[in-house]
């Protein structure tokens, strides 16, 4: 069962019941769930967690809906690993990378969405819906696929095709917008008030953003039930990163695990980074801007979120960090090369800010650090894809393949030696 | 008639002019602020237009083509 009890206007405090609305009647703030701490102190357990599923439905007393109904295609639960040689490049001892990309549509947008559709459900909605250029539309359109529910997913018009085919394939109604990204958001936010549909983003977004709670106690739990030193997070409205932290309080609000003193900090692309702008410039006002970057997944101009992220930073001492598209790309191979894991740009964004912190002395070298790596590169290789070494062509003969490696190897040695 | 929430963000260059005044006087749209922050370097005010929907359009065109930005109370929607 679940434990919410309510939803809170996060400005003005205000409640309201457990309903599909987003924004306080009063003063028009965001909304966001309340818990009966008490009945989830008595019913979840560390022994509890563990015997449930290995997927985040493990945690389903500290989500906002029932989970014998859930909408569930197995988010979460995703492996955390150790990452030692990334850590010894970096000068990080104790680094470990929380691996989305291993959810079902590889983004760790499956967490909201399962709960997202999982809630919608609840409501009695026939209809899920949202506007996205990437992993929010796959999650949403396999989610509704799942659970036998019609997807309404709207794209800009000139997504690329290889972008449109990881939804497609499920089955939506894709509508291509005309017009630019300030179009399509304006369009949706009248529809969203116009239809009867979940907008999972929208109406919502209460419950959605609550999936992002289980990173932290993902993370918490596979460090042996403690909660790491420092975060590092890539930031786009600025949503996950408050949750993950979030997340590590409740469970030491539950007793679960010690008193949480872990460091945030976030990442964003520097051609979309408003919430860096405001923590550089120590204001929480934080003004919008057109996105202009190839972190596609992280270009929210106009973060419903970063006034908040922005306050976790000041709480827990953290840090705001961006990375220019080629810091980002680099990023991702370094990330590759050390670790064997193919992050979408979010991830470069990620590796490109461990690297500045841990350079400048933001991160400690001894504190247990967790990078968020949240979507797969396979959606997005036209960052890297003129990047990379070509193949070796060769002939089908010994000589030819050892003449063409002698050659690439040489050609590895003079560029190192330059 | 219909209500629409939205968010405008002023530059600096823009705090001083009267826009939210003029939006109502120059169009047939009811403003009702709710929520706000202005310093003097720049501001944001989120309010309530209630009118016909074509009529809160074309204000909000108007107030847009004045430098303000318009965004949903609710931030960006268009997620990666």
């Amino acid at each position: 069962m679940s434990f919410a009890s309510a939803l809170r206007c996060r400005e003005c405090k205000r409640e309201y019941p457990l309903e599909p609305t987003y924004v306080c009647e009063f003063c028009f703030g965001p909304l966001e769930v309340v818990y009966d701490h008490d009945g989830m102190r008595e019913a979840v357990s560390r022994e509890s967690i563990e015997r449930g599923p290995t997927s985040m439905w493990r945690y389903a007393g500290l989500l906002p809906c029932d989970a014998d109904n859930a909408v569930d295609i197995q988010a979460g639960f995703t492996p955390l690993i150790k990452a030692d040689r990334l850590g010894k490049e970096l000068g990080i001892d104790e680094l470990y990378l929380k691996n989305d990309c291993a959810n079902p549509t590889w983004s760790f947008k499956d967490r909201v969405v399962t709960v997202a559709a999982t809630k919608a459900r609840e409501f009695g909605f026939e209809t899920l819906a949202c506007a996205s250029t990437g992993n929010l539309a796959n999650s949403v359109a396999a989610h509704a696929a799942s659970a036998g529910l019609d997807a309404i997913v709207f794209i800009p018009s000139d997504l690329e095709q290889g972008k449109i085919v990881g939804s497609a394939i499920y089955n939506p109604t894709l509508v291509a917008v005309n017009g630019n990204y300030d179009d399509v958001n304006r369009l949706c936010s009248e529809l969203a008030g116009k239809y009867p549909w979940a907008f999972v983003n929208v109406n919502m977004r209460p419950y959605y953003a609550e999936g992002s709670k289980t990173l932290g106690y993902e993370v918490a739990e596979q460090l042996g039930w403690r909660a790491p030193d420092h975060c590092v997070a890539p930031m786009a409205s600025g949503s996950l990163y408050v949750k993950i932290h979030k997340g590590l309080q409740e469970l030491a609000s539950l007793g679960l695990i010690d008193n949480v003193h872990t460091r945030m900090s976030g990442a964003q692309a520097l051609g979309c980074s408003p919430i860096v702008t405001a923590f550089e410039e120590g204001t929480k006002n934080v003004l919008p801007v057109r996105p202009s970057t190839i972190a596609k997944s992280l270009a929210i101009g106009n973060p419903a979120d970063g006034f908040y992220a922005l306050g976790v930073m000041e709480e827990t001492n953290g840090h705001a960090v961006s990375a220019t598209d080629d810091e980002i790309i680099e990023g991702m191979k370094l990330l590759a090369r050390t670790e064997g894991i193919f992050a979408e740009t979010a991830g470069g964004v990620v590796v490109a800010g461990l690297k500045k912190l841990a350079a400048a002395g933001g991160i400690r070298r001894d504190e247990l650090t967790v990078a968020f790596i949240t979507g797969a590169g396979l959606k997005t290789q036209e960052a890297v894809k003129d990047t990379l070494e070509p193949p070796l062509q060769v002939e089908p003969n010994i000589t030819a393949f050892e003449e063409a490696l002698g050659e690439r190897r040489l050609a590895g040695v003079q560029t190192a030696n330059a | 008639m219909t209500t629409h929430r939205v968010k405008l963000t002023f530059l600096q260059q823009l705090i001083t002019l009267p826009i939210i005044y003029e939006l109502g006087k120059e169009f047939n749209v009811v403003t009702n602020i709710r929520r706000a922050d202005v310093t003097q370097e720049h501001g944001w005010v989120v309010l309530e237009l209630e009118g016909d929907m074509d009529e809160i359009e074309r204000g909000l065109d108007w107030v847009a083509a004045k430098g303000v930005r318009v965004d949903p109370v609710t931030g960006d929607i268009v997620e990666g």
